[in-house]
């Protein structure tokens, strides 16, 4: 039983990886074919790196990445620290299930909603389809993520500490910078590292208030694999898979040195 | 009880603007485009034109049924033997289910490209072994496969995380008194990871039934599910009004599902 349980899961991720492992394999295949692997050769990584519109698409969804997660981090952060002092369940649970809206919906709505919003936003306004409008769906999607992670961090502290702060002389804004923040850090930092993460990844939301002036890679990759397939879209897959890897390698990272640091604090108090 | 401090009590104000502008004045847009015609009169048009894509709704709710369902059958046999495996070796399971999640759906629906393909690595292999190409891409399977593969870790994740709470003591009291393996399995453990089942359900239909990316990819164009239904209307000015009104009803129909799945469940616990 043992043994059968062990092959089928086993079977189950050979099955899950398979693809992902072939399409990596092969973006260091000289041939350029899926027929037979000639040599190993970066050919495909430098074909991609000659080709200027990749590069721009790299750096446009860099930027937009940082910038996004940035400012869910702070958005969310505040908010965070405002719905662990609210008082009114009421409104907690309302700006809650609201926030969680974008979670909920499938991504296509959103999408749609927001390309709808600056639709009607640019017939009154200047605004048009480009980096602005993927700043802001960008940050409306990661903002619950980032909720999601620092909330629970202001959950989880003692509050003896904050009142000890305020007891010996703290006005609330240093308590707040030297004692919640600290505290909160990882939760920030986690927040931050799902929000580069979901934004360098998004495509669906992305599609509908983007430009062609201002496209990111999985916009790129979507468009380059319209008909054909090319081998250096293989490398560009193959790069996105290495550098998510290791956002979560660095995430898991961050949360288990969050977890010490709270042994620590407990052990101090 | 002491005083809010300013910070404290306007922390969440910059939240709470940024929620009304960008996810409440969206949705609102939709139904007033979902509601209007192109000059911005009222009319029910667009809704009772949505007769016309009733058989497009059907396949791709029989398309995004049949997929969770196998995700289902695969998924349950999944989490249990994760579940039997020693605590340490789980924690590293489950990390091995997460990772493609945090991989591009775009990448993992191109790769399976790369191997369904009609130069792709199965018909390459099969030529090699001198059989005839298959025509993969553009058949209903393959589109269902897409989706299997690219949402089967929602649906393991929950069902997982379900049964880890699960009471071992319950199975060894079900088996004392009286119940055989199979009784066990569908009066014990199967109600008791019902919510598990549910959130995984949900998590792998609502994405399936609007996907548009796998059908295009993996359909080759053969098949029009609403997903690609939508995109199409908000190609060009003149059918946002249609396509407002095909995402409003999916929208309040998924959210009407997901509601009553819900009720089946008191497990607020979100897996990410």
């Amino acid at each position: 039983m043992k043994k059968l349980s062990r092959i089928y899961m086993w079977v189950i991720f050979a099955l899950l990886y398979s693809p992902i492992i072939v399409l990596i394999v092969f973006s260091f295949n000289r041939a350029g074919s899926l027929n037979h692997f000639s040599t190993f050769s970066l050919y495909w990584y430098a074909e991609l790196f000659r080709d200027s519109s990749a590069l721009s698409a790299l750096k446009n969804s860099l930027i937009l990445a940082v910038s996004s997660s940035a400012l869910a981090t702070v958005i969310g952060t505040f908010a965070a620290l405002g719905l662990d002092r609210m008082r009114s369940k009421y409104i907690k649970g309302i700006i809650n299930s609201v926030t969680n809206i974008p979670m909920m919906n499938p991504d296509i709505v959103t999408g749609v909603s927001m390309m709808l919003l600056f639709v009607a936003a640019m017939s009154v306004t200047r605004v048009q389809f480009g980096f602005v409008t993927m700043l802001l769906a960008h940050t409306t999607f990661n903002l619950p993520y980032v909720i999601l992670s620092v909330l629970p961090k202001f959950k989880q502290m003692d509050k003896h500490l904050t009142e000890a702060a305020l007891d010996l002389g703290c006005t609330p804004l240093q308590m707040f910078f030297k004692i919640e923040l600290p505290f909160i850090s990882s939760g920030i930092a986690s927040g931050f590292m799902i929000g580069f993460t979901l934004s360098l990844d998004d495509f669906v939301i992305s599609h509908f208030v983007s430009s062609p002036d201002f496209q990111t890679l999985p916009l790129y990759v979507y468009n380059q694999t319209a008909h054909q397939v090319k081998f250096s879209m293989y490398a560009l897959c193959a790069l996105m898979v290495f550098v998510i890897l290791g956002l979560l390698l660095a995430v898991n990272f961050l949360g288990s040195r969050g977890k010490e640091k709270k042994v620590r604090m407990r052990d101090i108090v | 009880m002491k005083k809010r401090s300013f910070i404290e009590a306007f922390a969440a104000v910059p939240h709470l603007v940024w929620m009304l502008l960008f996810i409440a004045a969206p949705l609102i847009f939709v139904i007033y485009f979902a509601f209007t015609d192109t000059y911005g009169n009222f009319t029910f048009d667009n809704i009772t034109m949505l007769q016309s894509y009733a058989q497009i709704f059907l396949l791709s709710v029989c398309f995004a049924l049949i997929a969770t369902v196998i995700c289902l059958v695969i998924a349950y046999p999944l989490a249990y033997c994760i579940l039997l495996m020693p605590r340490k070796t789980q924690k590293l399971l489950v990390v091995i289910v997460m990772l493609p999640m945090w991989i591009s759906l775009l990448i993992r629906t191109y790769s399976l490209m790369a191997l369904m393909d009609n130069g792709g690595l199965i018909n390459s292999l099969l030529e090699i072994i001198g059989l005839p190409k298959m025509k993969l891409i553009g058949t209903s399977g393959a589109v269902i496969l897409g989706m299997v593969y690219d949402f089967l870790p929602y649906m393991v994740l929950p069902i997982y995380s379900g049964m880890s709470k699960l009471d071992f003591r319950c199975i060894e009291a079900a088996r004392d008194l009286g119940c055989n393996g199979i009784q066990t399995v569908f009066r014990v453990v199967l109600p008791l990871t019902t919510p598990g089942i549910i959130s995984g359900i949900t998590m792998v239909f609502v994405p399936s039934i609007s996907t548009f990316y796998i059908s295009q990819k993996l359909g080759g164009g053969s098949f029009d599910l609403i997903g690609d239904t939508i995109e199409r209307q908000f190609q060009n000015v003149g059918t946002y009004n249609i396509g407002a009104a095909i995402s409003l009803v999916m929208m309040i129909l998924i959210l009407i599902s997901v509601a009553i799945m819900n009720k089946f469940t008191d497990d607020d616990e979100g897996v990410l």
